[in-house]
């Protein structure tokens, strides 16, 4: 019932990237990225993937469209009719799609408690992280925990964009008025 | 039935990533290219979660009443990766904004056009 | 927008929700799902809903520019802090168990100390990012 479910969201995400892709209106296209944003959510509850379920939507489907919204203010919100058939791009993406295709065919199936991805560190996390850390939620302890120093690295990756972003958009007061 | 179901996911979400490609690489305007960019980003982070479930477990927290939890390190991975993608959007946000104060268009072949010497004659895209 | 009495008391009922439950969502990341970076996101979003309700002014006049800008460093900061203290009492950096008596409890804490510092830089960095995004349009109209 659950691949039911996941299969059913996972056509219309791809309805509403195929819809972006055509859409030429730039707010439509925001609009339809957080819905897609809002069905990939969906779609990660549906694989057990609960808190990359609200991150998804809290910074894909919030932030991200609010981000999306106030920069599109600023500029025009159509875009131009393209002058020449994109056929070139579109075979570079058809066979690209092609070869990843033909590589996942050698992945193991779904759901398979062999594959290679349940063996070595996983057990041991899944085992322990209540004993040694205390915290039910295993996420949270790998996170914090188990692999705190990739988590301070992301949050200076955080810092530094919002660094880049003041450098970018500060406006400097002298300058404006040595202009005027 | 698991085959299809396996195979279905993976399919989609190579789509989903050719066409986050497609629209990077076919469309001028800079906005639209960075929406692509964020649903190339999005399908990747399906490719790694989509292995890590088992069917009958549940979300990798810990109870007394389930034995069985889905893998949760694809889950700490992809974190990461969804805040560093909305911060890399943030950036590129700010340059398109600075692009467009810079040359009034957000459109590559305007800009090209601005960036051309005026006897050069302008090349057709493929 | 506050001309509007249907949206001012919507958000004005909304806002404190809002924040209360950024910081369920931060101190149950431990028992459930949740954590610093969604409650970081969910805090900023209120204030840009505040913003867009009330004004950008009004916004700034409740959180600064220069508060923000501290923020974004003081999360960093308290983080790496975090690592520091497990070196002054005798672990490696960011050794948690060190950090109290009990191993355990001094996982908790670590947890805890952790994710607040990466609730404020996302916080920051996210209010900071929406007020440069919303003030340049309306320089731009000024001139």
């Amino acid at each position: 019932m659950e691949g039911v479910i996941a299969g059913a969201l996972l056509t219309m995400m791809a309805a509403a990237t195929v819809a972006i892709a055509v859409q030429r209106n730039l707010f439509a296209v925001v609009i339809l990225s957080g819905i897609y944003s809002f069905l990939m959510a969906t779609v990660l509850v549906a694989l057990d993937a609960v808190d990359v379920a609200m991150t998804e939507a809290a910074v894909g489907a919030g932030i991200s469209t609010v981000l999306l919204l106030s920069a599109l203010h600023l500029s025009r919100g159509e875009e131009v009719k393209p002058l020449h058939k994109p056929l070139l791009p579109l075979a570079v993406a058809v066979a690209t799609g092609g070869a990843l295709v033909y590589g996942t065919l050698d992945l193991p199936a779904f759901s398979d408690p062999q594959a290679a991805i349940h063996a070595h560190v996983a057990p041991r996390y899944i085992e322990q992280a209540y004993r040694e850390t205390g915290v039910e939620n295993i996420v949270t302890a790998v996170l914090a925990s188990y692999r705190g120093y990739d988590t301070l690295g992301e949050t200076t990756v955080v810092f530094t964009a919002g660094v880049g972003v003041i450098a970018l958009l500060r406006r400097r007061r002298r300058a404006e008025k040595a202009r005027a | 039935m698991t085959v299809i179901a396996a195979q279905f996911t993976y399919w989609v979400t190579i789509f989903i990533a050719i066409a986050g490609l497609y629209i990077v690489i076919a469309r001028g305007n800079l906005i639209k290219k960075l929406v692509g960019l964020s649903i190339f980003q999005t399908s990747v982070y399906l490719l790694y979660i989509a292995p890590g479930k088992l069917i009958g477990g549940t979300a990798p927290i810990y109870s007394v009443d389930f034995a069985i939890y889905s893998n949760p390190l694809p889950h700490v991975l992809i974190l990461t990766a969804i805040v560093v993608g909305v911060a890399t959007l943030a950036l590129g946000l700010a340059l398109v904004v600075r692009i467009r104060e810079a040359y009034g268009t957000i459109e590559e072949d305007e800009i090209l056009a601005q960036e051309a010497p005026p006897d050069a004659v302008a090349t057709p895209r493929p | 927008m506050k001309d509007y009495l249907v949206l001012r008391v919507i958000a004005k009922l909304m806002i404190g929700f809002m924040l209360l439950f950024a910081l369920y969502v931060q101190f149950h990341g431990d028992f459930g799902p949740g954590g610093g970076f969604q409650a970081g996101v969910i805090v900023a979003a209120s204030i840009v809903l505040y913003a867009i309700i009330y004004g950008l002014d009004a916004a700034r006049t409740v959180i600064p520019d220069r508060v923000i800008e501290a923020l974004i460093a003081v999360g960093v900061l308290v983080f790496a802090g975090v690592g520091v203290a497990g070196l002054l009492l005798g672990g490696n950096y960011l050794d948690y168990f060190v950090l109290s008596g009990d191993p355990v409890h001094g996982q908790h804490r670590g947890i805890f100390w952790v994710e607040a510092g990466v609730l404020i830089t996302v916080f920051a960095v996210m209010l900071k990012v929406f007020y440069l995004f919303a003030s340049r349009g309306r320089e731009a109209d000024a001139e």
